[in-house]
């Protein structure tokens, strides 16, 4: 298990928005290495995380650099987890469900050459 | 394997443009698509758009995308939709892989449409790295998508009309922008989105750009340095501004590489954003294979729906399904396309497409 900071905790959902409006939504519960958070329905694991001030969310394979996402739209894959125990998981395109698992780890990939 | 007619890949203002009129003309119609809402980035433009009427202007882009798909609904009988779906691979026999839900699905299309659009390039820089650090479209994603600010302080680096818009979007969702950082002497974006931000206080710098950011697991700091003319560093102006955010908008890159994949001829073009296909009349050198949007080149979305429509009309004629309206609708579609090109703004695109080859005259 890699080891992170696990800052935050301060919400930094929009309430007040002069175009759109981000009404009550369903709770949704799920675990970031190991530490129990709360989600809203219609989040990406990616959007929930960082709404708790998660903004570090694995380290690189090779370097240990800390990793975030960038592109928030499944370019990039600065944002993959292992989700459920599937590896490099698109965090910032798969919606959060129900009792979602989600592990910083990254480090289980062959690296071919 | 399954077989399908048209694939279009991609759904957004390019890729659903293309689908309706392929539906208008008859052709089966495969959409796919990687997120759980079509439109793509359309759903995140909170912004009215400029423009013609005919391409929806001082309508916001999250009502578009709503409008593209409500048009789509009465051919649902010839239109399946692969949502949550990545195309991960295309190649030269037609197949075309697709990832949706932990399965690999392959697909055999008669012709294909590839409208996957751009990614955001990034800034070289020490430590750019760090999270916190996000391209601008991202930011707009995380607070219009799903309501969620990157930071309370945030400095902006372009201003280009995405660096512009979204910083004014940061205001509006509360958020304070620092700085605003532009690398050439003037504004790239729009006077209009500038003056707004000018008025609401925010610092403009130009001729400025990023040298380092601080921080351990996230960012917390940036330096900042000047550029001269031919934007080298001009040391001793560093200038340290805190921040726990800073958004990238320097520009976007076609997403070519499926077509690479499938060896289509690309071309590199500086002014469209990179590498993109080698076009003659929408068609890549792959015969029936069409591409359109921002992935033939970096415009804006009014022009991606044009495209997509013209890519869409010209796919069905080679499919044997000639539009009712084919002859009319090419001719007004190249007229707005032309007209959408002109002005000061539209020069970059006028230039990067005659080097490309393309006849826009």
């Amino acid at each position: 298990m890699l080891k992170l900071s696990l800052e935050g905790g301060a919400d930094v959902r929009i309430k007040k928005h002069p175009i759109l409006s981000f009404e009550d939504k369903k709770e949704i519960h799920f675990s970031f290495n190991g530490r129990d958070l709360v989600g809203y329905q219609g989040d990406t694991i990616a959007a929930a995380l960082h709404a708790k001030g998660i903004m570090h969310y694995s380290n690189s394979i090779i370097h240990g650099r800390p990793r975030g996402f960038y592109c928030a739209i499944g370019n990039c894959g600065s944002c993959n987890m292992t989700v459920n125990g599937i590896l490099n998981v698109k965090t910032c395109m798969t919606m959060l469900e129900e009792g979602m698992v989600v592990l910083s780890k990254t480090d289980e990939v062959t690296i071919h050459g | 394997m399954v077989n399908k007619e048209l694939v279009i890949i991609g759904g957004g203002p390019a890729g659903l443009s293309a689908a309706l009129i392929a539906l208008e003309a008859g052709v089966k119609v495969c959409l796919i698509d990687r997120n759980h809402i079509l439109g793509g980035q359309l759903r995140k433009q909170t912004h009215k758009f400029f423009g013609s009427k005919s391409e929806y202007a001082k309508t916001r882009g999250i009502d578009i995308a709503k409008i593209l798909v409500s048009d789509l609904e009465k051919y649902k009988d010839n239109l399946e939709i692969l949502q949550e779906a990545t195309v991960v691979g295309m190649y030269e026999d037609y197949v075309v892989t697709v990832y949706q839900n932990h399965v690999y699905k392959k697909i055999k299309a008669k012709a294909i449409i590839v409208a996957t659009g751009a990614s955001e390039k990034s800034l070289a820089f020490e430590n750019n790295d760090l999270p916190g650090i996000y391209g601008a479209g991202a930011v707009q994603t995380l607070m219009n998508l799903y309501g969620v600010v990157p930071g309370k302080e945030v400095v902006m680096v372009g201003s280009g009309n995405i660096g512009l818009i979204v910083s004014y979007q940061l205001i509006q969702a509360g958020v304070k922008v620092k700085a605003l950082l532009e690398a050439s002497a003037n504004i790239g974006g729009y006077l209009v989105h500038a003056s707004k931000l000018v008025r609401l206080g925010v610092p403009i710098y130009t001729k400025t750009s990023v040298k380092k950011a601080f921080g351990k697991n996230k960012i917390e700091a940036i330096e900042t340095i000047g550029l001269d003319d031919k934007w080298n560093h001009i040391e001793g102006t560093e200038k340290k501004i805190t921040c726990d955010a800073l958004c990238i908008s320097i520009g976007l890159s076609p997403l070519h590489q499926l077509m690479s994949m499938a060896n289509i001829n690309t071309i590199y073009i500086r002014e469209l954003g990179g590498l993109i296909p080698i076009l003659e009349n929408y068609e890549t050198s792959m015969s029936s294979v069409f591409a359109c949007g921002d992935v033939t080149g970096i415009e804006e979305a009014s022009s991606a729906m044009v495209e997509g429509k013209i890519a869409g009309l010209l796919a069905s004629k080679k499919l044997g399904n000639i539009h009712p309206e084919y002859t009319q609708l090419k001719v007004e579609l190249n007229k707005k396309l032309f007209n959408l090109r002109q002005g000061p703004c539209g020069n970059k695109i006028r230039v990067g497409l005659k080097k490309a080859g393309e006849d826009i005259d």
